[in-house]
């Protein structure tokens, strides 16, 4: 589902690393090796995103 | 055939500059609809109409179809159409044919642009076009072109949301070793298709395009914020000052060069593309000589770029079974382009529900 406008998901690189980190608009947080792999974490939200609200 | 960038309908599109548009008619095929543009004389607006006549499909923005007053008068037998794409006259008899009435397009006039909206006309918002205000506001300075590339627009999105490339294919120009190292950071706003992918250089080498315009003698700290406004817009904030030279506290930036290179990403038919490119400063707005330079090195660097894109189409054209791709953390960014784009497409393709 597309989250409404404002709504920011954002990865950080993580310097000095291969490893992407990323923060969903709800708060939840995800490290992974590929953008492939965080962009489906990140836009499967909110499946695998609990915890965080 | 190689994967096609689905087009995204009801959206705005830049079609061409305003200097482009006036009583010359204009040809530009904007996702695959022929469109012929010109400047009304009776209040000075643009106008959008589609490019082939109702009669017999003679094209209307080639000679010798000309203008009269605001009316198009079609070359091949004179079919005249309207500002609105009414068919006025035709040629021989008094009654003209209800049907006979070409498409005209809703057009907005804003930061130099010409944007046209392609898709449902009751469904356009003049609101929802992203701005671009240092095309055309004083203090800064443009120099801008416009190039087209037989490619699939989506490989220019994913090369202007990936700046890696420069290092590599635009080296001795903009590219310096430090934008391929340096990590970046991505955000997406899904919603408003907005992606924001930024790189900040500490310590980096002044490319060419920079030493040689704002005469920096040394490394740099340089900073590239992309924003792309899908699927049109992209604008490339780029600040460039002397090493630890960073904004003021309050803001302000007096040790900072700011650069705008805007780009609009306009898909004209299945692989093709219009790339229209510019780039504004706001320092030494008075030195012809450092506009020339920019748009010869700028233009250079897009050549690079269309040279690169029209043999990678031509390249993913003879694969006989498909390919695979790998992305790695610079395609962070291209990726949600990708998707974005993709949505975008799916809902221009729904039939929209009117209020009644």
């Amino acid at each position: 589902m597309t989250a409404p406008a404002g709504k920011i998901y954002r990865v950080d690189w993580v310097p000095g690393t291969d490893l992407l980190h990323g923060t969903c608009h709800c708060g939840a947080e995800h490290t992974a090796e590929d953008p492939v792999a965080m962009w489906e974490w990140m836009l499967g939200h909110p499946e695998g995103h609990q915890g965080v609200e | 055939m190689p994967h096609m960038t689905a087009f995204a309908r009801n959206q705005w599109y830049v079609a061409a500059y305003s200097h482009e548009v006036g009583r010359e008619l204009l040809g530009r095929t904007v996702l695959g609809e022929p469109l012929v543009l010109y400047r009304s004389q009776e209040d000075g607006t643009p106008v959008a109409l589609n490019g082939r006549c109702v009669h017999r499909r003679y094209p209307l923005s080639e000679p010798p179809t000309r203008l009269d007053g605001d009316r198009i008068v079609c070359g091949y037998h004179g079919f005249t159409y309207d500002t609105t794409g009414a068919c006025v006259y035709v040629p021989g008899q008094k009654r003209v044919p209800r049907t006979a009435r070409i498409a005209s397009y809703p057009v907005v006039e804003q930061d130099s642009l010409v944007w046209v909206w392609i898709g449902d006309p009751a469904l356009a918002n003049p609101s929802g076009i992203p701005r671009a205000r240092h095309l055309d506001s004083p203090g800064w300075v443009t120099v801008r072109g416009m190039e087209p590339i037989d490619c699939d627009y989506g490989l220019l999105v994913d090369n202007l949301l990936d700046l890696s490339h420069e290092t590599y294919l635009h080296g001795g120009y903009i590219g310096t070793p430090e934008v391929a190292e340096t990590p970046i950071t991505t955000e997406v706003d899904e919603g408003a298709g907005i992606v924001r992918v930024s790189r900040h250089m500490d310590d980096a080498e002044c490319p060419p395009f920079y030493a040689r315009s704002t005469g920096i003698e040394g490394r740099i700290t340089r900073w590239q914020d992309i924003e792309y406004f899908a699927p049109c817009l992209y604008l490339l904030h780029s600040r460039v000052a002397p090493v630890g030279v960073v904004p003021e506290p309050d803001g302000s930036d007096p040790g900072g060069f700011h650069t705008e290179v805007t780009y609009a990403i306009t898909p004209s038919a299945d692989g093709r593309v219009y790339d229209f490119w510019a780039v504004s400063r706001d320092w030494a707005t008075d030195e012809a000589e450092v506009s020339e330079f920019l748009r010869s090195n700028n233009h250079t660097v897009v050549m690079q770029d269309v040279d690169a894109l029209n043999l990678l189409q031509r390249t993913l054209g003879t694969e006989r079974h498909g390919y695979q791709e790998l992305s790695i953390n610079i395609d962070t960014g291209g990726l949600a382009a990708r998707r974005i784009l993709a949505r975008l497409a799916e809902e221009g393709d729904k039939p929209v529900e009117r209020a009644r």
